[in-house]
């Protein structure tokens, strides 16, 4: 066990350059879903949060169960689109880091726009008499919302780069764990128990626990800095 | 938009009549001062003015028409202010109106110069002290260039600085052509302002009268009553 830490320890220390490569991927595949799903989760959220339509409250439920949707789930439904008898095919996307990075973003949409929604909707609440009485549109109340509301979404944002990082079942289908090409960290760590080799895993699993508390930290502080510096 | 006229103008929730026939004439000059025990009904006159509520029943007519043909700002006794910065908590009032944003912008810095904001339009609006902040909301109805201003308690908890720097603010806006509506439960401060006061008690208008005459020969004995400081239970107690 000892030993096993050590070597673990020593891949890190040396910068193993397949460790490195697989921390690599990893980062860009779940940063590019992040991106991609607040720029579609976040004005998804707050739109819900200020308007009012029948079905909306069917819409909620239907979103915050989206929220605990399992990533196999995910996996089978994007290699079913990016499959070559699929509707997307032809493209040619499946067992790429784009099949990886779709499935991400469709397991982060759901989880940020239904924090979102109860966020902004708080604040609307508050602000809804004022905000109409001046003639905001939706459309206008959902921009100034996102930002007045910018430093507790970005926990929202944060909770989907989370879900993205850790989740393995739907890179593992959609990307095939390629070595070189689509290993990220979790379905490294995965392969590498299984086989037995799990100094590698360790040191992913330590790189991977690094990068999410290193993150909870900065969003901590950037609460904290937000508090003092708007109030 | 003016003369502005309700008749028998009732919110009653779940049966239970807060304002209850409330009959009111209002001209579009100077500023009208609502006074009236707690649970009059006065911040829920100016809600149901700005339509943020809808009546049970009566009429409000702003001229001869059903709808205000003119802009109408209010500020409430708590204002809304966004974590964005004093110029934005200005500026975003305008966007609904059709400016560009250059003169938003210089609309927006003028009226903070006249509310003595301007060196802190770069500042977070919620860091602001409470003085700051209903200058700040002030501000932004001023931006408006509302026909009507509705003002709810504008001073309540404010020192005797602040509440003379609002005071003062509220003078000029009325100076440039608003009309001003506001309650407030300084009857200092309406001796000071008021051209003429509405008092509101038992969901009604018992009086509406100009300031001086009010003040110097109430004629309802509820707001005899008021102004000699009777607590507002008691009145109620001993009808």
């Amino acid at each position: 066990m000892t030993e096993t830490l050590l070597e673990a320890l020593s891949l890190l220390g040396g910068f193993d350059h397949r460790l490195l490569q697989i921390v690599g991927l990893s980062l860009r595949v779940s940063l590019t879903a992040l991106a991609i799903g607040a720029l579609v989760g976040l004005p998804i959220g707050a739109w819900l949060a200020v308007t009012d339509f029948r079905g909306r409250g069917a819409l909620i439920v239907a979103l915050n169960a989206l929220m605990g949707l399992p990533s196999v789930v995910v996996g089978v439904l994007v290699y079913l689109v990016l499959s070559r008898s699929g509707p997307l095919g032809a493209y040619g996307l499946l067992f790429s880091p784009t099949a990886m990075i779709v499935a991400q973003t469709v397991l982060v949409v759901p989880l940020i726009a239904a924090v979102t929604r109860q966020i902004v909707e708080d604040a609307w609440r508050d602000y809804a008499p004022e905000l109409s009485l001046i003639g905001i549109s939706r459309r206008q109340a959902v921009a100034l919302l996102l930002a007045d509301c910018r430093f507790s979404l970005s926990v929202a944002t944060l909770a989907g780069l989370g879900r993205a990082m850790s989740e393995v079942g739907a890179v593992m289908i959609v990307g095939g764990n390629i070595d070189g090409y689509t290993r990220v960290m979790t379905t490294a760590i995965a392969l590498e128990t299984s086989k037995g080799d799990l100094a590698l895993s360790i040191a992913l699993g330590i790189v991977l626990m690094s990068i999410i508390v290193a993150l909870n930290v900065a969003a901590h502080h950037v609460r904290g800095w937000a508090a003092r510096r708007y109030g | 938009m003016f003369p502005l006229r309700l008749a028998g103008l009732r919110f009653a929730p779940e049966g239970r009549a807060v304002l209850d026939g409330v009959d009111l004439e209002l001209s579009g000059e100077g500023i009208s001062v609502i006074l009236g025990p707690n649970g009059a009904g006065k911040t829920l006159l100016l809600r149901l003015l700005a339509g943020l509520l809808p009546a049970h029943g009566g009429s409000i007519l702003w001229g001869n028409s059903t709808q205000p043909d003119g802009r109408l700002a209010m500020v409430f006794q708590q204002p809304m202010l966004l974590r964005l910065s004093v110029l934005t908590n200005v500026e975003f009032a305008l966007r609904p109106q059709t400016l560009s944003a250059g003169e938003r912008k210089a609309r927006t810095l003028a009226v903070l110069e006249r509310v003595g904001l301007a060196h802190r339009a770069r500042d977070s609006a919620r860091l602001l002290s409470g003085g700051e902040r209903q200058r700040l909301a002030l501000a932004r109805a001023w931006a408006m260039r509302p026909r009507l201003l509705l003002l709810d308690e504008p001073t309540a908890s404010l020192d005797p600085t602040a509440t003379e720097a609002v005071e003062t603010i509220i003078r000029e806006i009325r100076t440039e052509g608003a009309k001003v509506l506001m309650t407030t439960h300084n009857l200092g401060q309406a001796t000071r302002l008021a051209d003429d006061i509405i008092f509101l008690a038992d969901g009604r208008v018992q009086e509406h009268e100009t300031a001086s005459r009010f003040f110097a020969r109430p004629h309802s004995p509820a707001a005899r009553a008021y102004l000699q400081g009777e607590l507002p239970w008691r009145i109620a107690f001993d009808r």
